[in-house]
């Protein structure tokens, strides 16, 4: 029996053998696939336990998001210093629900995969130092965020503000409300993450969506800038005379009588008249922001030069990232490729004015302002400043960048002129400030809902400041409650507050 | 040194005898004395091990550890007396195999506990309770048993008369669990259980033994029946239609396992057993060309039948593929993650994520061993195993009588096939089936059964070493050497 026993002594070998050969393979050729597999929670573990980066702000230096250390296994936690107000910008940071805002789209600084600190993570391997991640400044200016976010939440409001640099695209500011508290996202007791997520994502007051780059909401009267670019770019000025009748009808095109009760007759804010004359000029237009001058004006123009301005300015741009990617603006339908097609002649006369399918996020409209502001040039809008090493030397430092001149210097002048008035009559009754700096604005009260005059509108303010010399622009947008609210009385001073803080006053 | 051998063990074995202890005179070196230093260096290399899981684990540190070394080292002292006493010719290789196995399985699962226990911390998870100290329990349970068959059963041949009686409890132990409802034999969809109220025991592990030992002494009394031929087809001598039977019968209790109690790997592992001994017992290479037939077309049937023979084969082509479904190949994808993730060193003792694959302290403890301590450490494990089961196969080699040959080598075999079943599962080299880890998994029938089966090595080896005369080596004074007679040997036949 001993020479059938070797042999099967012989298989037992064998066997091991092929054990061996294929745990080999295993290691050689698919451990790198392994690895790096996305289900493969250990990777993601092991970053987390990781010591995190910074993310910092651009004045001063202050720290919006840290590590402190604690005893369990993940070793860190995510701690964010004053969190609801920065959310927006920090974004989150949950063991269960992944991450949003910068410590999303810098992920791989935060965490320190990035190529970018491979030589420094060589070097934290041979000294064998605990590998850290990078630090990223971010370009917003506390005092700019602060007042913006106590200027909301003080009235109780919903909606964004978003503070640009016109001259460099840097945001300085970017607030919603209501938000969120990252801190507890971060929680690493499970459920305490699992009872804020529950609470945040049934609030229908939906404070985790980042209204400033991620809510969509009909320009209103704010939009007149862009077909007022478009037409003094097709060869108008601001004297250029245009409809002043108390309404036109979106069909035939023909002024009408609003009080007639018409769903066909577009009409000016409460059914007025538009200035003195038979007709009034692009200045006044903008100045009493009149309807159906710029519904007139819209459908004169055509849907190109109106689909070509707004282009220009940035709508319909599926790709912007600052770096989190920011919504679309449209001026038509949300689906299948129609966000810049005018669908019927009715809409070109409403797009005119802001309302039925266009839809801009505040940070869209800040940079409409910003271009304005900036001489014609639209610079992208950039939320990070600075990426630093764990060691704080610098990685990749801002550059703006100029993404195309959208109208001539010219033309950006007698916009501001025009702005210029528009603020002087917003502040016909006094507001913040005083005009002690010289604002360049325009409002907007968009319509919403199915019986627009009984459901409260939003109510927009952008602006820029000094008009001379502008420091900065911003985008004010607040989900009203009242059907009386409209952008001058409700969001007007928020934006001037805003600007008077980034221009270093109170 | 030079001690005359008396009887056919190989000369390598004198040449080993290093260290002796307790050495007749007129005996081969009982090399007792190399197995206390194997089992103290193995004591060694499981504190080392629980050692770096604590420090991994930022457990803190202190003397307990060594305390639990020792109380290990004890433990399989006791062991060890008891082979000196009751087998002192074994071979001194075996017990701390075992001894490495099972300690290494022990810090395993103890690591695999802290990680789950904070996960059940986090989860608020109240019916988390932890294996170690089961797994430990069960350790001791079993090396009590240990004791009690080299005690009870000083000569392996007795048991060749038990042969029927043990065939018979094997096949009804089989059979228990697809018998009884669900609800007193089900887990996780495999059908192999008998829950007590205080315990849940796996029938299927003590059965292999019996069938085992069954088969073993069947054979060697049949043996002339199957070596008769009635024709040649390829050169092969094809067995009569008639002699048949045990290997239809094998076949039947395997299937019977497979699709009854949905139990691939002790299928797989009773059949493959079978069929080595058979060609053992026989010489014939075409009992296993029959088997493998048997084997192949049994295969195809299943899968042709049975949605979860085909959702295993699935998830053997592709884990990844079927990584969502119900059923699918979540748990390898998981395994083989982990043992990617630990590449050629692995990630360490205590610091890799073992938690992460369901069943890590049972079937896929493999995986935790190749994520935490590498391809290296894998390679040590199995070699760990290969040196086990070659041991006994020496053994079997040696020993005199047929059965004792049979049955050594069958044991031998079984610990290398059910390595190759479970270990191939969780590598992909073969459709994963659901079974055991010798001595390391947790589980205590998986454990008493393998150190049942270890105490039946260890007898066949014992015998395999003993000199003829007196089953127990005679104590002479030792006296100085000028005064010792001239002793005369006999040269072995």
């Amino acid at each position: 029996m001993n020479t059938p026993l070797r042999k099967v002594g012989l298989a037992m070998l064998v066997m091991v053998l092929l054990l061996l050969a294929n745990t080999t393979y295993l290691e050689v050729f698919k451990a790198d696939e392994y690895r790096a597999d996305p289900r493969n929670q250990r990777v993601l573990l092991e970053e987390y336990a990781r010591q995190r980066g910074q993310i910092v702000s651009q004045e001063n230096g202050q720290v919006l998001a840290s590590v402190k250390s604690t005893n369990d296994r993940l070793k860190y936690q995510r701690v964010y210093a004053n969190g609801p107000l920065y959310a927006p910008v920090t974004g989150f940071y949950s063991v269960i629900y992944g991450s949003k805002g910068i410590e999303r789209a810098d992920d791989e600084i935060l965490n320190g995969s990035d190529d970018r600190l491979f030589v420094r993570r060589l070097s934290d391997l041979i000294t064998g130092r605990d590998p850290r991640g990078g630090n990223v400044v971010v370009t917003i200016n506390p005092k700019v965020q602060q007042t913006a976010y106590k200027a909301l939440t003080d009235r109780g409001y919903r909606g964004a503000v978003v503070a640009l640099n016109p001259k460099t695209g840097e945001i300085l500011g970017m607030v919603t409300t209501p938000s969120y508290d990252p801190n507890t996202l971060a929680s690493h007791t499970r459920d305490d993450q699992v009872k804020a997520w529950t609470k945040y994502t049934k609030d229908p007051a939906n404070p985790m969506l980042d209204r400033a780059i991620q809510g969509v909401y009909a320009p209103g009267s704010t939009f007149k800038l862009v077909i007022a670019s478009a037409a003094l770019e097709d060869g108008r000025d601001k004297n250029t005379q245009l409809m002043a009748a108390n309404g036109v009808d979106v069909i035939s095109g023909q002024p009408c009588d609003p009080s007639d009760g018409s769903t066909r007759c577009l009409s000016n804010y409460g059914g007025s008249h538009c200035g003195s004359g038979q007709t009034a000029s692009m200045e006044t237009a903008i100045e009493l922001s009149c309807n159906t001058a710029f519904a007139d004006l819209s459908h004169q123009l055509g849907e190109d030069k109106v689909r070509d301005m707004a282009s220009k300015y940035g709508i319909g741009d599926q790709d912007l990232e600052i770096p989190m990617p920011v919504e679309t603006s449209c001026i038509g339908p949300r689906n299948d490729g129609q966000c810049m097609d005018v669908v019927d002649a009715p809409a070109l006369y409403q797009t005119g004015i802001g309302q039925r399918d266009v839809g801009l996020t505040p940070l869209q409209n800040a940079m409409i302002a910003a271009t304005i502001a900036n001489g014609g040039d639209r610079m992208r809008p950039q939320l990070v400043e600075k990426i630093l090493a764990a060691d704080l030397t610098t990685i990749s430092d801002f550059e703006p960048e100029n993404l195309g001149q959208v109208i001539s210097q010219g033309n950006a002048g007698q916009l501001r002129d025009m702005m210029l008035k528009s603020e002087q009559h917003s502040c016909a009754n006094g507001c913040y400030g005083d005009n002690k700096v010289a604002i360049a604005s325009k409002t907007g009260t968009a319509e919403k809902g199915v019986d627009p005059k009984k459901t409260p509108p939003f109510a927009w303010y952008v602006g820029f400041a000094p008009a001379d010399n502008p420091q900065v622009a911003v985008a004010v947008v607040v989900e009203s409650r009242e059907v009386t609210a409209t952008g001058g009385k409700v969001s007007g001073d928020i934006g001037r507050m805003t600007m008077y803080a980034a221009l270093g006053g109170s | 040194m030079g001690a005359p051998v008396s009887e056919g063990s190989p000369a390598r074995d004198a040449q080993q005898a290093g260290s002796v202890a307790g050495q007749g005179p007129s005996g081969p070196p009982t090399r007792r004395g190399t197995e206390l230093v194997m089992l103290a260096f193995a004591a060694g290399l499981v504190t080392a091990a629980l050692m770096l899981v604590d420090v991994n684990q930022e457990q803190a540190l202190s003397l307990r550890i060594l305390w639990y070394g020792l109380a290990y080292l004890a433990v399989f002292a006791v062991a060890h007396l008891a082979v000196r006493k009751w087998a002192p010719y074994a071979d001194p290789l075996i017990l701390p195999c075992v001894a490495v196995l099972n300690g290494l399985g022990l810090v395993m699962i103890y690591r695999i506990d802290l990680a789950m226990s904070e996960v059940a911390l986090t989860k608020q998870d109240e019916d988390f309770s932890a294996a170690t100290p089961k797994q430990v329990m069960w350790t001791v349970v079993s090396l009590a048993l240990f004791l009690g068959v080299l005690r009870w059963f000083n000569d392996h041949r007795k048991l060749q008369s038990y042969g029927y009686t043990c065939g018979l409890v094997g096949v009804v132990l089989l059979a228990i669990p697809a018998a009884l409802p669900s609800s007193l034999s089900e887990v996780n969809g495999a059908k192999v259980w008998l829950k007590l109220g205080f315990a849940s025991i796996q029938p299927g592990e003590f059965a292999k033994i019996l069938l085992l030992i069954f088969f073993a002494a069947f054979l060697v009394s049949k043996r002339d029946l199957f070596m008769a031929t009635n024709r040649k087809v390829l050169g092969m001598e094809l067995p009569r239609a008639r002699d048949l039977g045990p290997i239809l019968l094998a076949w039947g209790a395997s299937v019977g396992v497979l699709v009854l109690e949905k139990d691939l790997g002790t299928s797989l592992l009773i059949f493959g057993i079978v069929l080595m001994m058979l060609y053992v017992a026989t010489e014939r290479v075409s009992w296993v060309v029959i088997g493998m037939l048997l084997f192949v077309g049994g295969c195809f049937i299943a899968y042709k039948l049975f949605t979860h023979v085909q959702q295993r084969v699935a998830n053997w082509l592709d884990p990844l593929a079927t990584y969502n479904d119900p059923g699918g190949g979540y748990q390898i994808a998981q395994g083989l993650f982990g043992i990617g993730t630990g590449g050629m060193a692995g990630t360490g003792l205590g610091a890799g994520r073992p938690d992460t694959v369901p069943e890590a302290n049972t079937d896929f403890i493999a995986a935790a061993i190749g994520e935490e301590l590498g391809f290296i450490g894998l390679t040590a494990v199995l070699l760990v195993y290969v040196v086990l089961a070659l041991r006994g196969m020496r053994s079997a080699l040696a020993v005199r009588d047929s059965f004792g040959k049979l049955l050594g080598g069958g044991l031998s075999f079984a610990i290398v096939m059910q390595l190759f079943v479970v270990v191939g599962g969780v590598t992909k080299l073969i459709p994963m089936t659901g079974i055991t880890t010798p001595f390391l998994s947790y589980g205590g029938s998986s454990l008493l059964a393998n150190y049942i089966l270890v105490a039946l090595l260890l007898r066949i080896s014992d015998a395999a070493r003993r000199p003829h005369a007196g089953s127990k080596p005679r104590i002479v004074p030792q006296a100085p050497i000028a005064e010792q007679h001239t002793v005369m040997v006999e040269r072995p036949k």
